[in-house]
């Protein structure tokens, strides 16, 4: 421990700041368990994602202007004057999908190997938080180039708080500025998008403190206890990221260059008009599932409520699962309910994206109700009915049976 | 055993080139990829397009001058009589600080344009309108660090180390001319 | 088990975007020279669409996103595109007399819209106003082939039993399939330039192509990049994927 750098002035600066072993025992000797699969993989891929948004989001506001007159004519003058610019703002709205396919992935890696289970609880808590945050900067994000989707998506959206009782619409003109979505409303929409990745890069260092503080879950679910079970995170972690990365940005890239549009709506390429709705609103496909639970309840609260509990409900989910074991590979029948629960979330966003009419609010009720009942009924009930396999007592006994 | 140094010595041989090949192919794709970034900032197309503007001169009486907006920034027109014409041309070249002769600076003798921007750091001098302050050599005078410019925007006395700047510009008619 | 049935469930919802859905007319699809990984701009092609604009859209529908100067994607020359420009008129100003004045255009100008605004439009078109072209086919869900569809589309006379209202058009392509624009083209609509046969067909098929220039101008660009920067990529993922196997190796039993 005497020394930690060989170079001197890195070994004086870090005597004096020692950012420099935090990093390294973050990111070079930090003890990672030898059993991680691909899975693993997303967490750092949502990181960078995060740092691309970042970057690419800085040098759009160069070019952008926030107003209402203007802001549809500058995300043009970005597309066609802006040196790169067309790829920039395809970095940045194809990257926000992307970001919401990692995190969703990321997410459900958690949900089939009980990561969230203790003593992961916080941890479990502040990803919640990111994503929810994730969703507001999105959500933002998307009323920004002032297309006719941005327009009625923010009408739509901050309309939900009218369904508040007594200080409902008060709140909505609060949130306006205004008597309608408009020039305020859109300038605060820009300053806060601004402001909320940053705050997100403040959760996700609390998010890794969490995670260091007992390591990184496995595919196993049980504790690391023995040495020669972990390995040292650079270089293993490090190249298998980078490769990861590598496939990621494959995929990134396609999007960009070759099907920009594919995850958008065309509408939003028609300039916004307060006087004309489209037939047909629907947000990106990321939030298909929550917009499909918000209307599937008949009335206003209630369904805003189940919207917003449908998240909430995450923050319980570390109680709501009584199971002691913690992996998926362990938990035969759990495993069968997360299948169903993921093709149940599925089809919740498939119908998110109809009119919710005759059969769509049919099925769009049934989905909802199941996918309350997982985590009300299914989850706690399992914990007392199901059994479970036999857990091995390391790593090393599970890899063995499976030869 | 010496087989198996050998066969072992290989192997990290191998593995070294492995990691540097990867290296740099991931370095030279990371500087490719900053560059959009970078370019971005650089003047976009609508702006440099924007370069060329036309002036009407017709209606600058001989002795006065007037100040036009190019490329956001002030032009000098400048109508010369003939006494300030032939007082900028009889300045001896050795006297100035960025010799240049009058003649180089103008395409018509009575006409002197220049960019309004003073080479010390930025400022606007005064002397376009005829109340102002025209410095020591009846040309402009930079309130911001005391420089003076004689007729031919020469930069005369004062901390500026270049003359005004002459744009591109051409006569497309007697009277009308094109910036750019 | 349960994997299959997963894949099976979602294959059959995506697969069949309108399960439930009701007939809608199908669009006649085309082959764009643009589409695909290796879609280029075919330059004559623009330019009929470019004339056909000239000549038949812009007597109502603007084009405020083209400046003149982006007519050398075309493959127009500097000096072409300045004499074409000055063909407008464009309204600057204000003089130093504070008014208003003409001038003729020149490259940096952008396309003069027909009407000087939305409520201008409006008012001359009974309420109904004819779109700006700039973005028209990023606008709609399968713009190019939605709107050769929707110009080659029109019927004389609307099926037996449809109540065709005073003063539109039948168009099964349009929603609830009446249109307020009479149809714009027809053979020989006008005499191309080039001497091409302006068949209706040909006619739909060049102006979609000019419209989804306007809409993507940077389209080559953006292909052209997109294939350089994929086959780095692979290359840079096949290698990081060799040294990883390679670092892993060390330890693996």
């Amino acid at each position: 421990m005497a020394k930690k750098f060989k170079n001197k002035t890195l070994a004086w600066l870090d005597y004096r700041l020692p950012i420099f072993s935090v990093l390294k025992e973050a990111l070079v000797d930090h003890p990672t368990p030898r059993n991680l699969n691909y899975w693993w993989n997303f967490g750092s891929l949502a990181g960078i994602t995060l740092i691309i948004m970042i970057v690419s989001g800085l040098m759009l506001s160069m070019h952008y202007v926030a107003h209402v007159d203007l802001a549809f004519d500058s995300v043009e003058h970005i597309m066609r004057d802006v040196n790169y610019g067309w790829l920039i703002r395809y970095i940045h709205s194809v990257g926000a999908s992307m970001f919401f396919l990692i995190v969703y992935i990321h997410i459900s890696r958690g949900l089939y190997y009980g990561s969230y289970k203790s003593p992961r609880e916080v941890l479990w808590w502040l990803g919640i938080i990111i994503f929810l945050l994730m969703i507001a900067s999105a959500f933002l994000g998307y009323t920004l180039p002032w297309g006719q989707m941005s327009f009625w998506g923010a009408t739509v959206i901050t309309n939900l708080f009218s369904a508040i009782p007594l200080v409902g619409d008060s709140i909505v003109t609060w949130l306006w500025g205004g008597f309608s979505v408009d020039n305020p409303t859109l300038n605060r929409f820009y300053s806060l998008h601004f402001l909320i990745p940053f705050v997100i890069v403040g959760i996700v260092f609390l998010h890794i403190v969490a995670l260091h503080k007992f390591g990184s879950n496995n595919p196993t679910g049980i504790d690391i206890t023995l040495k020669e079970e972990s390995i040292p995170f650079h270089p293993y972690y490090t190249i298998k990221d980078l490769f990861g990365l590598g496939v990621f940005f494959i995929i990134f890239g396609i999007f960009v260059f070759f099907l920009p549009n594919s995850l958008g709506h065309p509408d939003n390429y028609i300039p916004a008009d307060p006087l004309v709705t489209p037939e047909h609103i629907v947000p990106e496909w990321y939030f298909l599932p929550f917009y499909a639970i918000l209307r599937a309840i008949p009335f206003k609260l209630l369904g805003v409520l189940a919207m917003l509990g449908s998240i909430l409900i995450l923050f319980a989910l570390p109680w709501l699962d009584t199971c002691k074991v913690r992996s998926c590979r362990f938990r035969p029948i759990y495993k069968q309910f997360y299948w169903i629960f993921i093709v149940n979330f599925f089809i919740l966003g498939w119908v998110g994206s109809k009119v919710p009419e005759g059969h769509y609010l049919i099925i769009s009720r049934i989905c909802t109700g199941y996918y309350f009942i997982h985590f009300l009924i299914i989850l706690p009930l399992l914990g007392f009915f199901e059994k479970t396999l036999p857990v091995p007592a390391n790593i090393f006994k599970e890899h063995n049976k499976k030869k | 055993m010496i087989n198996k140094n050998k066969i072992s010595n290989l192997k990290k041989e191998r593995r070294s080139f492995l990691k540097l090949t990867t290296f740099s192919v991931a370095a030279i794709g990371s500087s490719f990829a900053v560059w959009p970034f970078i370019d971005s900032m650089n003047p976009s197309a609508d702006v440099l397009a924007q370069g060329i503007k036309e002036f009407d001169l017709s209606n600058i009486e001989e002795g006065s001058s007037k100040t036009v907006k190019w490329r956001g920034k002030p032009v000098f027109i400048k109508h010369r009589t003939k006494n300030e014409i032939e007082e900028a041309r009889n300045v001896k070249l050795s006297e100035l600080k960025d010799p240049q002769k009058d003649e180089d600076r103008v395409l018509k003798p009575e006409w002197l344009i220049v960019v309004g921007v003073c080479s010390h750091l930025g400022c606007i001098p005064s002397g376009q309108k005829v109340s102002d302050a025209k410095g020591d050599f009846n040309g402009w005078f930079c309130p911001c660090h005391g420089s003076h410019y004689d007729s031919s925007g020469r930069v005369r006395k004062g901390p500026a180390p270049r003359n005004l700047e002459v744009p591109k510009y051409k006569f497309i008619d007697t009277n009308k001319i094109k910036l750019g | 088990m349960i994997r299959n049935f997963f894949f099976i469930i979602l294959t059959i919802f995506f697969l069949t975007p309108n399960l439930f859905g009701e007939e809608k007319a199908v669009l006649k699809k085309q082959e764009w020279d643009f589409q695909g990984i290796f879609g280029r701009y075919d330059k004559p092609t623009l330019q009929r669409g470019l004339q056909i604009y000239q000549e038949v859209c812009s007597a109502c529908h603007g084009m405020k996103r083209l400046r003149f100067r982006e007519l050398k994607d075309l493959g127009f020359t500097q000096e072409q595109i300045k004499q074409y420009a000055e063909t407008f008129e464009i309204t600057d100003g204000p003089n130093d007399l504070g008014e208003m004045f003409t001038r003729p255009g020149e490259p940096s100008d952008a396309f003069v819209s027909p009407y000087k605004n939305k409520e201008e439009a409006k008012a001359a078109f009974g309420g109904a106003y004819p779109l700006d072209l700039s973005l028209l086919t990023k606008s709609m869900k399968n713009g190019p082939d939605y709107i050769y569809s929707l110009l080659t589309g029109y019927e004389d006379e609307p099926p037996k039993g449809f109540e065709l209202p005073e003063g539109l058009y039948y168009n099964p392509y349009h929603d609830g399939n009446v249109i307020g624009m009479p149809p714009p083209l027809y053979d020989e609509a006008i005499e191309y330039i080039d001497g091409t046969n302006a068949s209706l067909h040909q006619l739909s098929y060049d102006i979609v192509n000019f419209l989804n220039w306007t809409a993507e101008p940077e389209l080559e660009k953006r292909k052209s990049l997109g294939i350089k920067v994929i086959l780095f990529l692979l290359v840079l993922t096949a290698l990081l994927y060799v040294t990883m196997k390679e670092i892993w190796s060390r330890i693996k039993k």
